[in-house]
């Protein structure tokens, strides 16, 4: 079985459900013969055709109020912004359309779409190409906010964004989009939304993460397990809904919390994971909820890009320190 | 000197404002003049629509609405068009067309009266077309969708949205537009100029002289029609349809009005125009003319305009009663729309709003 990287998955995941459903279709900017800059949507134009996979006008509006209404009109759409920092022209259709026509019309007509985009810094790109704005999304009712963090569970996930009955925000971490290979198969198997991933056992301190900075979580774990501290690893995967059930129970365990991501702090999304945590488990928490993530400023240029980023030592000083303090 | 390209924009006018017919030439509908006074009376049970709405709202029993006098040859005319199969997408006072697809005007006072299920248009074949869009053009978009998706699965349908004229100033108004053009979709676009948006006018809505020409810069077919004539909306929506429908691509129809009310209940358009210029409204609105018209070709007159407009009235009166009995919906329809099925997460707060109702807050 061939080993493939994150974004080969999105690739697999693309193909499979075209085939599987004539329904599906993809649109963006470059996403047909050049299939997209980071070849997401690559030799997919020449298997579906100019139509399903539809080179748009260079306009990311146009992209996503097109989109609403194809998924009006039954087709299952999957858009593509081609760097997060784009979406923003975007957001009108989806806060205003997309996430709000099936309550609009008592469920009469319904968005079944996917926007996809890659996310995030840490590729030494140009300025507005390392966005990490995922929690302008989770505070939009009627959107699911998705972001995988490997290869198997792009490939699952995706599946299931886009068999969603409703539009689902899909953002790829771009900086692991290439990072390391895993065995995928091409199976047609989605992965439940709506659900946390319990990555790594641990009873000490429970990190909470997302994303590329699932990797970060990762290596922490392993540099507290060599000084003696076991740590429990959530990929939370789906932002919302969000599955804090699985946080709390991780959380009841081991008392301690670090919550890991790449977004500005100031309302980022682990704000409110942090909020809830203080509402439902303050009397389970050893020692105050801490967050590890960018700063309340814009993510620099590339030569300071990673001094922004959460890195592992940031995680494991954090860890320590609710170890520290019970 | 080279020319590039060079383009013209056609004005389409049968009917002046007295109802004299300006040319001969008139299309085949027309000539139905059952079938004129048929639209004719639609027109007229979109005005008695429109008056009751805002009694309605004066005495409380609405929220704001935004009103579509003047705008009835247009909004019939583009309705009237349009085969059930089409699907239309609207902004938000387009009531003529779309009273004549089926939206009930019970439906309209639910929305504008705080209800979603307005919304939820119950017979064909409004049920299948866009509910109001309140933000400005973005529907356009939808229909170019739309029109997309038709274009997919080689479904002979069109897809037909409206704007104002300042949602023609709108980005999502050019990109359905370019989009149409560029890939040649079955949609048809029409500027509605009732030439306020809310305070500002036209002229500083844009330099260019037609608002029908921006759809040259898109590739598409473009005309400018007299909105206030409904034989010439309609014919400019039938060409623009059967052109969409064989494949020959989209149109942008200008239809040039006026806004005769307020830009809703909520405005009070004396404080940014003058008296005159309604005045001049008046003079050429789409009502007056028709009647002449029809008056002189001998199918209409005082007694049938009376009798209709009493049926019109009985008709309103049942649908507001029928909106007035509505029960508001239960609390717990915050949260079924929000997802197909409610979220386990979002669960916890539609059932701790269900424990605030049971203790009787």
């Amino acid at each position: 079985m061939a080993q493939i990287t994150l974004i080969e998955a999105v690739t697999q995941a693309l193909a499979y459900e075209m085939a599987h459903d004539e329904s599906v279709m993809v649109l963006g900017e470059d996403v047909g013969l050049n299939g997209g800059v980071f070849r997401a949507t690559q030799g997919l134009q020449e298997k579906f055709g100019e139509l399903r996979v539809l080179d748009t006008p260079l306009d990311e509006t146009t992209i996503a109020g097109v989109t609403v209404g194809l998924a009006v009109q039954g087709m299952k759409p999957v858009a593509e912004a081609q760097f997060e920092g784009f979406i923003y022209p975007m957001m009108e259709q989806i806060a205003c359309h997309a996430a709000r026509m099936r309550n609009r019309t008592r469920g009469r007509l319904t968005v079944p779409a996917v926007f996809r985009a890659p996310w995030g810094g840490g590729i030494r790109a140009p300025e507005h190409h390392s966005e990490a704005n995922e929690h302008l999304f989770t505070n939009i009712p009627g959107l699911r906010v998705v972001m995988p963090s490997s290869p198997a569970r792009a490939y699952g996930l995706l599946l299931a964004a886009i068999r969603d009955p409703d539009p689902v925000m899909f953002f790829e971490p771009k900086r692991i989009y290439r990072q390391y290979k895993e065995e995928v198969p091409d199976d047609g198997e989605a992965l439940p939304l709506d659900v946390c991933f319990v990555l790594r056992d641990g009873t000490d301190v429970t990190l909470v993460t997302w994303g590329a900075q699932v990797k970060e979580a990762l290596e922490a774990a392993d540099e507290l397990a060599a000084q003696g501290i076991s740590a429990e690893v959530i990929d939370v995967a789906t932002l919302t809904p969000l599955d804090f059930d699985t946080i709390a129970e991780s959380v009841q365990k081991t008392g301690r919390c670090v919550i890991v991501h790449e977004a500005p702090k100031t309302a980022g999304f682990g704000a409110e994971i942090a909020a809830r945590l203080a509402e439902e488990c303050m009397y389970d928490l050893l020692a105050p909820v801490e967050r590890v993530t960018g700063f309340d400023t814009h993510i620099p240029l590339f030569r300071l890009e990673m001094k922004y980023m959460p890195s592992v030592e940031r995680v494991v000083d954090a860890a320590k320190r609710t170890l520290a303090a019970s | 000197m080279t020319i590039a390209a060079k383009f013209e924009i056609e004005y389409l006018q049968y009917l002046d404002a007295e109802g004299k017919q300006v040319r001969d030439d008139l299309p085949e509908f027309a000539k139905d003049l059952g079938h004129m006074v048929e639209l004719y009376k639609l027109m007229l049970s979109t005005r008695v629509f429109d008056a009751k709405s805002i009694a309605l709202q004066r005495t409380g029993k609405l929220g704001t609405y935004a009103s579509c006098l003047g705008h009835e040859a247009a909004h019939v005319g583009i309705g009237s068009a349009m085969r059930p199969e089409d699907v239309y997408a609207p902004s938000y006072r387009e009531y003529g067309a779309q009273l004549y697809r089926g939206v009930q005007p019970r439906e309209v006072y639910m929305y504008w009266g705080g209800d979603e299920r307005g919304n939820d248009y119950q017979k064909e074949p409004a049920r299948h077309d866009f509910a109001w869009s309140v933000p400005i053009a973005t529907q356009c978009l939808h229909a170019a969708g739309s029109a997309l998706a038709f274009k997919i699965r080689g479904e002979k349908r069109v897809a037909v949205c409206t704007i104002g004229d300042g949602g023609s100033s709108k980005g999502d108004f050019y990109g359905a537009i370019n989009i149409a053009g560029a890939q040649n979709l079955p949609l048809v676009a029409v500027i509605v100029n009732n030439q306020w948006a809310i305070s500002v006018p036209r002229k500083i809505q844009s330099g260019a002289p037609t608002l029908a020409q921006k759809g040259i810069a898109a590739g598409l077919f473009s005309i400018q029609v007299d909105g206030n004539d409904i034989i010439a909306v309609r014919k400019a929506m039938e060409d623009a349809l059967e052109r969409a429908r064989s494949g020959k691509g989209g149109s942008v129809i200008e239809a040039v009005t006026y806004r005769l009310g307020d830009h809703t209940t909520a405005d009070d358009a004396r404080r940014y125009r003058g008296e005159q210029e309604v005045k001049d409204g008046w003079e050429k609105e789409p009502m007056k003319r028709l009647r002449n018209w029809l008056v002189a070709k001998g199918v209409w007159d005082d007694a049938k305009e009376e009798a209709w407009k009493a049926e019109c009235d009985e008709w309103m009166d049942n649908e507001v009663n029928a909106y007035l009995e509505t029960k508001t919906q239960p609390v717990s329809a915050m949260f079924d729309y929000i997802f197909a099925e409610v979220p386990a997460d979002l669960a916890k707060q539609r059932d701790y709003v269900l424990s605030l109702e049971t203790k009787g807050h």
